[in-house]
C-alpha cells in the first residue's frame, strides 16, 4: 500500500481500541519473570558454550603479540578467537567501529579475544590468562583540545550539510539590540540499558541463528552479514524482548558479531554477554559536544538571527552529533547559520542515543533562550510563543504538517502553575533549599518508513500479527495489537502480536522514534488487505464493509468474522510505503517541559521536586504506554541534567567510570512524581494511523528545563552539563 | 575470577589459623565487596573460608555501658537496632546512607570496615595502581580524580576509603576486637585500624595475616545531637563526595569526622576542639595541609559548607 | 542433529595439523587447531537449597554465584543479570524473605537456604498483588529490571512493616511509614533505565495502602 496523500477517514478513526489506555499486553510475562530475553534461550543447543571478551588494555596502538597458550590450556576452554584465527572482520553499514582489534587497536576495550569455554566461570577466568603485548600509539582523546583544528564535518545522512545559511546572519547579529553568544558543553553519555548486550549464536550449516537484542532487525542482519561475510539471507535474528536499548542496540554490536564468529570457530552454539564494565568503552555512546549558540532579537523579543555551531568527535568515518537538527525548525528568525565540525578522536564510537541531535542540541539552545528571555526581561514561555513559526524557516513555502507547539507551552504553563515562578533568580527559599522553576521547549523529528506485517485470522477467531518490529518496553506489542483489533473489529484479547523475529515481514524496527508510527501503519496495510480478502470470502461485494464487534457488516447483512476462517486461515501480508509527504511537509513532534528544583544552599546539590511535560506526538495510540515513554525520557533527562558523564582520561584515552557505580544514572530517590500530558493532535500527513512517536520527544528539552530551574534557584548560570555541585559551589552565597 | 577452593568454617580458631597459614586464603562473609573485586581479578584468593556459620551476629551491652557489635551483624541489622538508633544515631544514619537495601542486608560490620577503595583506577586492571599492584604506579594522579582524596594522600596513592559506617565509628571512638590463629585477641582503636597510603598503599589496615575481626565495640553513649550528612550527586545508592559525621552537644562542643576525603575516616583533635568556633574554624583544622587535585579541589570548600549544614541541623534539633 | 560446519571443522582440524596458515584465506575459520582439547574440568562442590518451594541439589564450580546458579543451572531466568557487580539490583531475590543481590553471593554460601525468585512470587495466571500493581500502573517498560524491582518492592514493604529505618526517616526511633519518600529511598538499589520510577512508586503505594 502506498501512502502519498494525507489520510482521510478510515477504520482507525473509530478509536474503540486505539487511543485507549491499555496495559502492556506482555505485562504478566514481564512481571513474573517469564518474558525470555535473547540470551535466555538456553535451548539453542544442549552443547551451548560460553564466550567472554577480553578488551584492549590500550586506547590506540598495535598488538605486537598475543599469547593464548595459558588460556587455551585452562580448564574447560574450547577455543579462543583473535584476529589471527578469523578472516578480517569488516564494518557494518551503520556503526563504523571494528568489532575485533588486531593488529590495530582503535579504542580502549575493543575486543582483542573471545574465549569460549564450557562454562561462564571458565571462560571468564581463562580470558585473564591471555597475554597481549601492545605498542601504544599516541591518540587524540580531548574534544576541547581538538576543537580549534576540527574540520567541518562531511554532509551526512542524519545531519545534512555542514553549513546551512539563510539570509545574512553576521549582519543581523551585529545590528541586533539584544543578543546572547554563549558556549555550552554536553558530556559523553552512556546508554546504560539494563540488559547488557548479550547474544546466543548457533550455526546450522551455513545458516546462522542469533538470539540477540537488536532494535532494528533488518539492519542488524545486514550489518552482521557485512561484518562476518555471510549473506544476509542466511541470518536469522530473534529477540522477542529487548531489555532497553536507547540506540545502543540499534544494530550489530560486538556481542552479536563475536558470538557468531566464536560459534563458528567453536563449532558449537555460543552465548556471549558483554560484562558491564566493558560496555562503556567497547560499544557506542552519545558523544560529547561543544556548542556555541548565538541568538539576536529585537526589543520586542522577535528573533532576528539564530546560529548554532557544534563540535563533536569520532573515530574515522563516524558521524557528527547533529545538535542543530531541532534548532533549524523550532523558532523563527530570518537570518540563520548552522555549522557543524567533526574532530578525530580515538575514543569508542559516538553514535545514536535516544534523540540524537535534539537531546544535546536542546540542552544548549534552550539555556540560550532562557538567557535571552532574561536579557529581554521577558517571560521565557512568552518568548517562545512569540517566536513560533508555521513554516520551515529554510523553505518558507513548506508548512509544518501539524504544530501545536504554542498549545504545549501554554497548557504546560497553566498546568504547572508557571505564573507562580519566582521571576528574580535566587529569590525563593524553603529552609536550607533554594527553590527555582525553569522550562524548556522540546522538538524531535517525526520520521516514518516502510514497514510490513502479516495478519492471519484463524478458525478460533484469533488475529495473529507478525512483524519484525521490536519491543524495548516502548509498547510495540500493545499498540500493534490495538491497531489490529481496531482494524479487524475484535477485542484486543483476540489479537496475538508476534514480534522480534527477522523472518517476519520487515519494519524499520525501533529507533529514531519511528517505530510506533511505522509499524502500526504496516499493520494497517496488512489489515486492509485482510479485510478485503475476508469481505470477498464472505460474499460482500460493496466496498463499504464495516468490521466491528466480531462481525462483518454491510448494509443490512451481518456475518460473524470467524465465518471467514471456517475453511482455513485467512492470511494477508502487505507493507506501507511512502510518497513525498515528508518532503512537502515538515513533520515534527513538539513539547514543553517544566521543572521545579531545590538546590541545597550549603552543599550545592540539586534535587528535582516536580516536573511536567506537555507533548504533541500526533494520534496517541495508547495514552498509558505513551505517557510511560515520556516520563521515561524525563527520568533520563534528570540524569543528563544532574549526574551523567562518562569521564575521559585524556592521557590514556578511555572512559574511566565504566560501570554502573561510576557512571551514575538516576535512582528512585532522584525522581519525584512526574506528570505528562498530550495535546489532542492528529497528523494525517504521517500515515493512515495519523500517529507520530513520543519516546525521544520525552527526553528532548528535559535537561535544559532543569538547568534553567537551577539558575532560577541560584542566580548562577552554569553552561556545562551535568550540573553537579562543583560547577556552582564557589558562586553560591556564602554561609553565615 | 580465579579458581579457588571453598570451605565452611566451623570454628573461629581453625578459620584464623588457616587464613594465617594458607597462602592466598581469605575469609568471606557478606562477600559484597570481595566477590565484586574477584570477578575482575583485583582480588585473587585461592582459598575462601566462609565464616557465616560462626555466629558473631549479636549486639550486646558491654560492662562499660557501651555496646559490642558482632563482626557478622549485617549493616541492616545494625542500623535497625533500637539501641544504636537511640544512643548512636550517627552510626545508624551513616549505615543507612550507604549502599542499597540489598547490599546492607548482606554486608557485615567487619566487611564494611574492610571495604576497599572505589578508585576507578584500582578497579581497572589495565591501569597502574600501587594499591592493586605495588610498584606499578598511580594512574589516578593526574587522571580522573573527582572522587579521590584531598588529604593524607601520598605520591603513591590518592585513594579514599569508601565506607560511611567507618566514619561514624571513628567519631564514636569505636574499637575493633580481633583474634588470630593462635587464639590471641587484641583490641585496635578505630583511629589505628585504617592506614594512610604512604609508600604502602596496598596495605589498607593494620590487621595481621589471618587476624579475624570478632566485634566492634562502642564506648558509652555520648549524648548530644547525632548527624551524618552525606553529599553525593545522586540522591541515593552512591558513594560520598564528602560526608560529615558529627556528635554535637548543646553547648556547641562536640566531635566530627569526615569521609570521602582521605584513605581513612578523617578526624583531627584540633578540629574537635574548634567545634564551638564554627565551620570555618573546624574545616581549616581538619583540612590543614590538604593537597587536592584540580578535579577535587571543590571538596575543600564543600567540607566547610557541609559542616555548616550539620551544625545548623544540630542547632535546629 | 549433525552440524555440517562442525564436521567440516573437525575434518579440517585433522587435515591441517601443522599447516595453520595455509587454510582459511577463503574460509573464515583459519585455525581449527585453535580449539583446545577440552576435558580438564573444574572441581565442583555440592550445594543444596530450596528455590520457590522446590529442593534443589546442585554440583557447582565454587565460583558460581547464586545468580548464575539460578539462571544457568536451574534455568530460572526471571532473575536478571544487569551488571553482575551489585550496582543495579536486577538480580534481587529473597533469601529467607530478605532481599539481596544474587550476583554478589556464591551459591555455595546458601547451603540449606530458602530462596524465592520472581517466578516464585506469582505466575501470569496468578499474579502476586505487587506484580498485578506493576501491570496496572505500568511500573516497567523493557521489563529487564522488573523482577528485581518487584522482589525488592515486596521486601521493602516488609522492612517498613518490621520497623527498619531508612536514610530519609525523619526520626530514627519512630516507626517508619510507607510514604513516597520512604519507598523511593528504599527502592534506590534497583535501577530502571527506562525510567518507570514514578509508576513503580504508585504501584507500591497501592499495595501498601491495601495492606494498611
Amino acid at each position: 500500500m502506498k501512502f502519498d496523500t494525507p489520510a482521510g477517514a478510515n477504520p482507525t478513526d473509530r478509536m474503540a481500541v486505539l487511543g485507549k489506555a491499555h496495559t502492556h499486553v506482555e505485562g504478566p510475562l514481564k512481571t513474573t519473570g517469564r518474558a525470555k530475553y535473547a540470551a535466555e534461550f538456553q535451548d539453542a543447543g544442549p552443547d551451548l558454550a560460553y564466550g567472554y571478551i577480553l578488551g584492549a588494555a590500550v586506547a590506540k596502538g598495535r598488538i605486537n603479540s598475543i599469547d593464548t597458550s595459558a588460556a587455551r590450556a585452562a580448564p574447560g576452554v574450547i577455543t579462543i578467537v583473535t584476529y589471527k584465527t578469523v578472516k578480517p572482520l569488516k564494518t557494518g553499514g551503520f556503526f563504523v567501529q571494528r568489532m575485533l582489534a588486531g593488529p590495530q587497536v582503535d579504542n580502549y576495550h575493543q575486543a582483542v579475544a573471545v574465549v569460549v569455554a564450557e562454562t561462564f566461570e571458565q571462560a571468564r577466568a581463562a580470558s585473564a590468562l591471555i597475554r597481549v603485548d601492545y605498542a601504544r600509539e599516541k591518540g587524540s582523546y580531548d574534544l576541547a583540545a581538538s576543537k580549534d583544528t576540527a574540520p567541518p564535518s562531511p554532509t551526512e545522512e542524519f545531519g545534512g550539510p555542514p553549513v546551512i545559511r539563510v539570509g545574512n546572519f553576521e549582519r543581523a547579529f551585529a545590528a541586533a539590540p539584544v543578543k546572547v553568544d554563549e558556549t555550552y558543553t554536553t558530556p559523553d553519555q552512556a546508554h546504560a540499558m539494563m540488559e547488557p548486550h548479550a547474544t546466543i549464536a548457533r550455526w546450522d550449516g551455513d545458516k546462522l541463528t542469533c538470539w540477540s537484542p537488536i532494535q532494528q532487525l533488518d539492519m542488524g542482519k545486514r550489518d552482521l552479514g557485512m561484518i562476518i561475510g555471510v549473506p544476509k539471507d542466511n541470518i536469522r535474528l530473534i529477540t522477542p524482548f529487548i531489555g532497553g536499548g536507547f540506540g545502543g542496540k540499534g544494530t550489530t554490536q560486538s556481542d552479536l558479531a563475536l558470538a557468531a564468529v566464536a560459534a563458528r570457530q567453536a563449532g558449537r552454539p555460543v552465548k556471549l554477554a558483554l560484562q558491564r564494565p566493558l560496555m562503556f568503552n567497547n560499544t557506542t555512546h552519545r558523544p560529547k559536544t561543544i556548542q556555541r549558540i548565538r541568538l539576536a532579537a529585537g526589543r520586542d523579543g522577535k528573533l532576528t538571527a539564530v546560529s548554532h555551531d557544534s563540535w563533536s568527535g569520532n573515530q574515522p568515518g563516524g558521524r557528527t552529533e547533529p545538535t542543530a537538527l531541532g534548532t533549524r525548525f523550532l523558532y523563527g528568525g530570518e537570518n540563520r547559520l548552522f555549522q557543524r565540525y567533526l574532530a578525530r578522536l580515538d575514543l569508542a564510537e559516538g553514535n545514536a542515543l535516544r534523540a540524537p541531535g535534539e537531546a544535546p542540541g536542546m540542552m544548549a539552545l534552550e539555556i540560550a533562550m532562557d538567557e535571552l528571555a532574561e536579557k529581554l526581561g521577558m517571560d521565557p514561555v512568552r518568548l517562545r510563543v512569540l517566536n513560533d513559526i508555521q513554516h520551515d524557516p529554510e523553505k518558507p513555502e513548506r508548512r509544518f504538517s501539524s504544530r501545536p507547539f504554542v498549545q504545549c507551552l501554554e497548557e504546560g504553563a497553566r498546568r504547572f502553575g508557571w505564573q507562580d515562578r519566582p521571576t528574580a533568580p535566587a529569590s525563593r527559599r524553603d529552609g536550607r533549599w533554594l527553590i527555582g522553576m525553569g522550562m524548556a521547549a522540546a522538538i524531535r523529528g517525526a520520521p516514518i518508513a516502510k514497514a510490513g506485517a502479516r495478519v492471519r485470522l484463524d478458525r478460533a477467531g484469533i488475529v495473529t500479527v507478525e512483524t519484525d518490529m521490536t519491543d524495548l518496553g516502548t509498547g510495540s506489542y500493545t499498540i500493534i495489537a490495538q491497531t489490529a483489533a481496531e482494524m479487524m473489529g475484535v477485542p484486543i484479547e483476540r489479537v496475538n502480536a508476534k514480534l522480534g523475529d527477522s523472518t517476519f515481514p520487515m519494519t524499520p524496527g525501533s529507533g529514531g522514534q519511528l517505530g510506533a508510527a511505522s509499524s502500526t501503519a504496516g499493520v494497517y496495510a496488512a489489515c486492509m488487505k485482510l479485510r478485503e480478502t475476508i469481505a470477498q470470502r464472505l460474499g460482500f461485494n460493496s466496498g463499504d464493509v464495516d468490521f466491528s464487534d466480531g462481525q462483518v457488516r454491510s448494509g443490512e447483512r451481518s456475518v460473524p468474522l470467524t465465518d471467514a476462517a471456517r475453511q482455513g486461515d485467512v492470511v494477508a501480508e502487505d507493507s506501507m510505503e511512502y510518497g513525498d509527504l515528508a518532503k512537502r511537509f515538515e513533520q515534527q513532534t513538539f513539547g514543553a517541559h517544566f521543572a521545579e528544583v531545590a538546590v541545597d544552599r550549603f552543599t550545592g546539590v540539586t534535587r528535582v521536586r516536580r516536573m511536567l511535560a506537555v507533548c504533541a506526538g500526533g494520534r496517541i495510540l495508547n495514552p498509558l504506554t505513551a505517557r510511560s515513554q515520556v516520563i521515561g525520557g524525563m527520568t533520563m533527562g534528570i540524569g543528563a541534567a544532574l549526574m551523567e558523564e562518562m569521564a575521559v582520561d585524556t592521557r590514556f584515552g578511555f572512559f574511566v567510570n565504566h560501570d554502573l557505580a561510576g557512571y551514575e544514572v538516576p535512582v528512585h530517590a532522584d525522581v519525584p512524581h512526574l506528570d505528562a500530558y498530550f495535546v489532542d493532535e492528529i497528523d494525517a500527513t504521517m500515515s493512515p494511523v495519523k500517529a507520530k512517536g513520543v519516546g525521544e520527544l520525552g527526553l528532548s528539552g528535559v535537561a535544559p528545563a532543569i538547568a534553567n530551574a537551577i539558575y532560577n534557584a541560584t542566580g548562577v548560570r552554569v553552561r556545562e552539563y551535568p550540573m553537579t555541585l562543583d560547577k556552582h559551589l564557589d558562586q553560591l552565597p556564602t554561609i553565615a | 575470577m580465579k579458581a579457588f577452593t571453598f570451605e565452611r568454617a566451623t570454628s573461629v580458631q581453625d578459620a584464623a589459623a588457616k587464613a594465617g597459614s594458607v597462602q592466598g586464603a581469605r575469609f568471606i562473609a557478606g562477600g559484597t565487596n570481595l566477590l565484586d573485586l574477584m570477578k575482575i581479578e583485583v582480588e585473587t584468593p585461592t582459598h575462601l573460608i566462609d565464616v557465616n556459620g560462626l555466629g558473631f551476629d549479636k549486639i550486646e551491652k558491654t560492662r562499660e555501658g557501651g555496646v559490642r557489635i558482632g563482626a557478622l551483624v549485617s549493616n541492616t541489622a545494625l542500623a535497625a537496632d533500637m539501641r544504636i538508633r537511640r544512643d548512636y544515631g550517627v552510626l545508624s544514619r551513616a549505615l543507612l546512607a550507604g549502599a542499597s537495601g540489598q547490599l546492607r542486608n548482606k554486608a557485615t560490620t567487619a566487611g564494611n570496615l574492610l571495604q576497599r577503595t572505589r578508585c576507578p583506577y584500582f578497579y581497572d586492571t589495565n591501569q597502574a595502581c600501587n594499591k592493586r599492584k605495588p610498584g606499578s604506579g598511580c594512574a589516578a594522579i593526574g587522571g580522573y580524580s573527582r572522587q579521590l582524596a584531598v588529604i593524607g594522600s601520598s605520591d603513591k596513592c590518592i585513594a579514599t576509603h569508601p565506607s560511611d559506617m567507618a566514619v561514624a565509628m571513628r567519631v564514636l571512638d569505636a574499637t575493633v576486637e580481633t583474634v588470630d590463629g593462635a587464639g590471641q585477641t587484641r583490641t585496635i582503636p578505630i583511629a589505628d585500624f585504617h592506614r594512610l597510603p604512604g609508600d604502602t598503599p596496598h596495605i589498607d589496615t593494620n590487621l595481621k595475616a589471618g587476624e579475624f575481626i570478632t566485634a566492634v565495640t562502642l564506648p558509652r553513649p555520648l549524648g548530644g545531637e547525632h548527624v551524618y550528612e552525606k553529599v553525593r550527586d545522586r540522591a541515593s545508592y552512591a558513594f560520598a563526595l564528602v560526608s560529615v559525621a558529627a556528635v554535637i552537644q548543646r553547648d556547641g562542643t562536640g566531635r566530627v569526622a569526615v569521609g570521602g576525603v582521605a584513605h581513612k575516616p578523617w578526624r583531627i583533635e584540633a578540629a574537635d576542639a574548634a567545634m564551638p568556633q564554627g565551620p570555618q574554624a573546624i574545616a581549616s583544622r581538619l583540612l590543614a595541609g590538604a593537597r587536592p587535585t584540580h578535579e577535587n579541589a571543590f571538596k575543600v570548600p564543600l567540607v566547610e559548607r557541609t559542616l555548616a549544614a550539620v551544625i545548623s541541623e544540630a542547632r535546629a534539633a | 542433529m549433525s552440524n555440517p560446519s562442525e564436521l567440516e571443522l573437525s575434518r579440517r582440524g585433522v587435515l591441517t595439523v601443522g599447516a595453520v596458515t595455509a587454510i582459511g584465506v577463503s574460509a573464515p575459520v583459519l585455525a581449527a587447531s585453535e580449539n583446545a582439547t577440552t576435558g580438564a574440568s573444574t572441581p565442583t562442590i555440592p550445594v543444596s537449597f530450596e528455590v520457590n518451594g522446590k529442593a534443589e541439589h546442585l554440583s557447582l564450580d565454587p565460583r558460581t554465584t547464586l545468580l548464575d546458579a539460578l539462571r544457568e543451572h536451574l534455568h530460572l531466568t526471571g532473575t536478571k543479570k544487569g551488571c553482575d557487580h551489585g550496582q543495579c539490583g536486577a538480580c534481587t531475590v529473597l533469601v529467607g524473605g530478605v532481599r539481596i543481590n544474587s550476583c554478589l553471593t556464591l551459591a555455595a554460601m546458601h547451603e540449606g537456604d530458602t530462596i524465592t525468585t520472581i517466578e516464585g512470587l506469582g505466575s501470569p495466571e496468578k499474579l502476586h498483588p505487587m506484580q498485578a500493581a506493576f501491570v496496572k500502573h505500568d511500573g516497567y517498560q523493557c521489563g529487564y529490571c522488573t523482577p528485581g524491582q518487584i522482589c525488592s518492592a515486596v521486601a521493602v514493604l516488609d522492612e517498613i512493616k518490621r520497623g527498619v529505618p531508612s536514610h530519609v526517616s525523619a526520626n530514627l526511633t519512630d516507626r517508619p511509614r510507607a510514604t513516597g519518600a520512604e519507598m523511593r529511598e528504599r527502592m534506590s538499589g534497583n535501577i530502571c533505565r527506562c525510567g518507570a520510577y514514578s509508576n513503580i512508586a504508585e504501584a507500591m503505594a497501592e499495595v501498601a495502602g491495601a495492606r494498611a
